[in-house]
This record gives C-alpha cells, structure tokens and sequence, in this order.
C-alpha cells in the first residue's frame, strides 16, 4: 500500500524523510501500524514469540540516520578551530583507518587554520595534538602524521626550482626503494612534505611528473596515507571528489557517510563548483538532512 | 628580572633626535646611542624606531649599520629588533654557519613560551620567505635534524596541568635508553619534543626521585656529538633555563678570545627577562660578576653596551 511503499522511502537514503514520518505515522493507530510492520519485510522480521521484531542492522542504521542531521547542524555551529580539534581527536580515538581523516585537516587547512586547531586542541584536551598524536600512534604512519601536524609552513609564492627538481629525485628514489623502506617512514620524503610551502610542492610534483614519466600521485597509488597527503597538499579537489564520491556510492559504509558531512561543513566554496555532486546529493539525501546540506551549499556562495 | 635600566619618562622625538645627531659628522657618538639605546626597554625602543622613520624617512637600523661597525655594531643592531625577530634572525644566522649552531637553535625554541616560538616562526617566514623548519631540515641531517625540526615544529601544551602516570612511564623510557645508551631512540625524541614543560618537569622530578641522579648527569655518560650535546641542551633549557644561560655564558667568558656571538646573544636576548636571576647565578658559581668579567674581557664600545645591559648606570 501506498504508506508502506512512503515509510520504506522515508527510511532509505541518506538522512530520514522526517516531513513523510510524520504524515505517516503520528495518527497512525493500532491496526495500521501492525499491518505497516507486517508488510514491511526489510525492517521487520516475525519473532518466534508471536510479534514483529525490528531488525538489529535497522535499529543500528535507523540511529545513524537520525542523527546524521543533529551531527551536521553541530559541526557547522562549532568555530573551525575548535572543529578541526574534535575531529582530529575524534579521529585518533577510533584507530588507523581513520587516520586519513587527520591527513585531510592537516594538509588542507592554511597554515593559521592549522595552528588555531591546535591551540583549540590545548584548551580542549589539555595536550598538544602532536603530544597525543606521538604517543598513541605505534604504527609507520607516526612520524608523518606527527610532522604534518606540526607545520607551519611560509604561504608566499616564493619557490627555488633547483630545489624543487633535486627533491623530486629525492622523493622518485623513496617511492623506488619501497621493497628496502616504507616511503611513508622515508626521513627525507617526511622533511619535504611537511616543511615546504605548497608552491613549492606543486613545483616538486611537476618536476617529478617529468622526470618518473608518471605523476606522483599515479605512483603513489598504493600508498593510502602518503597518497592522501600528497593530494590534500597540492590538489585538494581531486582528494574531496573522491570522498564525497564514496560517500554517495551505492556501497557506501558509515565511515563514507559521515565523511560527507565533514566535507560539505568544512569545504563550502569546494561545494559550490561541483555541480555533478549536487546533483547526485538531490537525489540520495533526504528530509532535514538533505534541506540543511543544500543550505549549506547555496550559502557557501556568499 | 631584567637588568635593563629605563626612564620612566621619555620622549621617542627627542631620542630619535639625539641617535641622528650622534650620527652626524665624520665620527660617531657611540657614548651618546649606547647612553640611549642601552637605557631603553622593549616599547620605548619601538617607539624610537617609529619616530626615527617618520621623521627621518629611514629605518634606525640602517642608520646604525651605516654608523657603527664591529661587535659593537653587531650588538646594537640586534638589540633594537624586536625580540622575535631578532630570534628569527640567530635562528637565521646559526643555520648559515659552516656547522649549524644548533645550540642557539635550541635557546629559541626551548627556553621561551610556545607562544614566543610561535612569534619568532612568523618572524623568519616574514623575513626570509620560507618557514624555519625547511631550512633547518635542509641544512641538517640525520638525528640532530630529527630532533632539531621536532623540537621547533613543536606547539607545546603550555598549562601547568601533568599526568602522573606518564610521568612515570616516560621517566622509565628515559632512564632506559640512557641506561642502555641507545640516545638515538625515536622515544626519547618524541617525549622531549611534545611534552608539555609542566610535564617534563614533573618527568624529569620523578627522574630524579627514582634513579637518585637527575637526568643531566644521567646524560653527560654519553658521546660528545652533536646530536647528544643538542639532547643534553634540550632537557637544560627546559629544567633551568637560567643556570643554562649562566653556564653558556661561562664558557664564553673563559674561552681563549671570548666567544663574543654567544656573550652577545645571552645578554642581549635576556637583558629584558631574567638577566638578573642568571647574573645572581653566575656570581655564585664563578666568585666573580658577570659585570666584572664582561669589563675584563672586552673593550671598547662593545663593552661599554654591555655593562649598560647589565645594569650600569
């Protein structure tokens, strides 16, 4: 019936139809909402005891989606600085697949919005982020993250060419010698990474790009964090396109999801110019989740 | 507390004034500038340099650079930069050096406030267009830029709050790597470059308590490289940054021919600060004033400066 077929909508997608569970539901009575459970064989399965139990994967996801739009609204409400501390610790806490998460802050923050996130980070947690970063991360990934943490880079445009081809040799040979050393724990690849400015990066990734015949990012491919970094450094977009593309797949998980959010709180201007993101996020979001996001993105032009 | 004496009242007009007079002519009134400029703290000095350029159309410095030469020039020009950038600018200065002072380096980054560093960062990207991490990683290599870049890089905690139990487990580590003489542990890197002071202090406290020798002498068992002399000036400046200074300023002193950048570099950067208490140290420890020993070995105009740092009249 037409109300089950509008309660299976309400529920799908990113975000929750709230205007349509309303309608639904709120004057819905007895028999009605039983006859909903018993048609409804994606959420609802028939208990041995005699009732219609909600499936433990619905009730996981169902709390996802409620609060995907409360998590969006406090996001954007929060100042940058103190944003991009919770994340960074947020992120810490929930392990190394997450770790990309403080790559992305690190590398595509200015060097101002870095240091604000880590002053946020004293008043909140009482450590410096490169403290706790040090000390909880034992893996190979340590010591790049602690450096991009801790830069300060120059933002002018100022960049030596000389330079900039001799440690494009450098970073060629780290990324070759990856069977003798992770180039992720490369001392020399971590020291250009995290204390040259981006001009100066995008001037080493050209040179590198005519010397190895490929670009970095292409030989870099199966390097996660590394790559990540070398693309939030010099083309942010790219690495944003990628993310919000995960996150609106069909396959997506959780952790794709709530990258959204991250991305369209924190990346405004970024949303106004991807038009074909928009209009996948008009048809996949919905309810006050999806209002709020478009509001985000139309307000970004301002 | 400072040593630097100043008038309560003066008028930046009439200094500016007096300084270009000083320049005037053939010769130079270094008596009158060193009677100025040496009896002027950090505002009054910002002052004088603004009201030298509105009046003048040129920069104070670049008259006294013209004027002036020698250790003397040397000194007084750095002690009319603001303290941040004339940090930026040692930083500069170390980093150029055959062998990079990594001592100076050091000073800078470890005995003021994370705030202080954080200004001299922004002073030498202002002045040299390019950040002080990606010089120092690029004229220095192996474990010394290792701890260098981590030490400067570092945005300390700066409350007085500290973890008891990673107090203990730090002072562990430590004791264990100095013990085993392994200085060039990834651990002992990472403790003394992200730690907060509070900390440390408290880390280095229980140090103590524990193993009954404190972690300076623990330290002194090992080479003497570069990196592990860096490592010991490290956990000084961070315990007892005035006994630090006192000590720097000794070695400079009885050094065959002074070593006049670094007795320069001590007075000029804590004349505003604690030149004082360090002064009080150095008398305790050498039978003899600092003010003495200046007097005794150096000269001239130089010298007449510095005793106007310390505190001469």
């Amino acid at each position: 019936m037409a109300d089950l077929e509008a309660l299976t909508k309400a529920f799908s997608g990113i975000g929750v139809d709230e205007n349509s569970l309303i309608s639904i539901l709120a004057n819905s009575n007895h028999e009605h909402k039983k006859s909903l459970r018993k048609g409804c064989s994606k959420f609802f399965i028939e208990d041995d005891n005699g009732f219609e139990r909600l499936h433990q994967s619905t009730v996981k996801n169902l709390k996802l989606e409620f609060k995907r739009f409360r998590d969006a609204v406090v996001l954007s409400l929060l100042h940058p600085w103190e944003r991009d501390a919770r994340l960074i610790e947020k992120a810490l806490k929930q392990g190394p697949r997450h770790y990309s998460v403080i790559v992305e802050i690190a590398c595509t923050r200015s060097s101002d919005e870095l240091l604000g996130a880590r002053k946020a980070y004293h008043s909140l947690f009482d450590h410096s982020i490169e403290e706790d970063l040090a000390s909880r991360i034992k893996g190979s990934e340590r010591k790049l993250l602690v450096a991009l943490v801790s830069a300060y880079r120059y933002e002018g445009p100022k960049v030596d060419e000389d330079v900039a081809k001799s440690e494009a040799e450098i970073l060629s040979s780290a990324i070759k010698s990856a069977d003798k050393r992770k180039p992720i724990e490369d001392e020399d690849a971590i020291m250009i990474l995290s204390t040259r400015s981006k001009p100066h990066l995008q001037a080493v990734y050209e040179h590198y790009s005519k010397i190895c015949g490929k670009t970095i990012t292409e030989d870099l491919e199966a390097e996660g964090i590394l790559k990540d970094t070398v693309e939030c450094l010099c083309t942010p977009a790219t690495y944003f396109t990628r993310v919000l593309e995960a996150a609106l797949s069909v396959d997506a998980d959780e952790e794709s999801k709530r990258a959204l959010t991250r991305v369209i709180v924190t990346q405004k201007e970024f949303m106004v110019k991807e038009g074909n993101v928009l209009n996948k996020i008009q048809g996949i979001l919905t309810g006050s989740y999806k209002d709020f996001v478009l509001g985000l993105v139309a307000g970004g032009k301002n | 507390m400072a040593t630097i004496i100043s008038p309560k009242q003066f008028s930046p007009v009439e200094d500016a004034e007096n300084i270009k007079k000083a320049c005037q002519g053939w010769g130079t009134d270094e008596k009158a500038i060193i009677s100025i400029l040496g009896h002027r703290n950090l505002f009054q000095k910002k002052l004088i340099r603004l009201a030298f350029e509105e009046i003048y159309h040129e920069d104070l410095l670049q008259q006294l650079k013209c004027e002036l030469s020698g250790d003397f020039q040397r000194a007084i020009s750095l002690w009319t930069l603001d303290p941040a950038d004339r940090d930026a600018l040692l930083a500069y200065e170390a980093l150029q050096k055959t062998t990079p002072d990594c001592r100076a380096i050091v000073e800078i980054a470890c005995t003021g406030s994370p705030e202080d560093l954080l200004a001299v960062k922004r002073a030498y990207k202002f002045r040299y267009k390019r950040s002080l991490e990606e010089d120092l990683a690029s004229c220095t290599s192996g474990d010394i830029r290792k701890l260098l870049v981590a030490v400067t890089s570092a945005y300390r905690y700066d409350g007085d709050e500290f973890d008891e139990t990673v107090a203990h487990s730090e002072a562990s580590v430590l004791h264990k790597e100095i013990h085993e003489k392994a200085f060039n542990h990834e651990e002992m890197i990472r403790i003394l470059s992200t730690r907060s002071k509070a900390q440390l202090n408290a880390t280095f406290n229980l140090y103590k308590d524990i193993h009954g020798r404190s972690i300076t002498k623990g330290l002194l068992g090992g080479p003497s490289d570069d990196y592990f002399s860096a490592l010991r000036t490290v956990v000084r400046c961070i315990r007892d940054p005035k006994k630090y200074y006192a000590k720097v300023l000794r070695t400079a002193i009885n050094m065959p021919g002074t070593d006049e950048d670094a007795l320069s570099r001590v007075i000029i950067t804590r004349a505003e600060k604690d030149l004082k208490e360090i002064k009080e140290l150095y008398l305790k420890r050498n039978n003899v004033s600092l003010d003495a020993a200046v007097g005794r070995d150096s000269s001239g105009d130089y010298k007449a400066f510095l005793l106007a740092l310390l505190g001469a009249e």
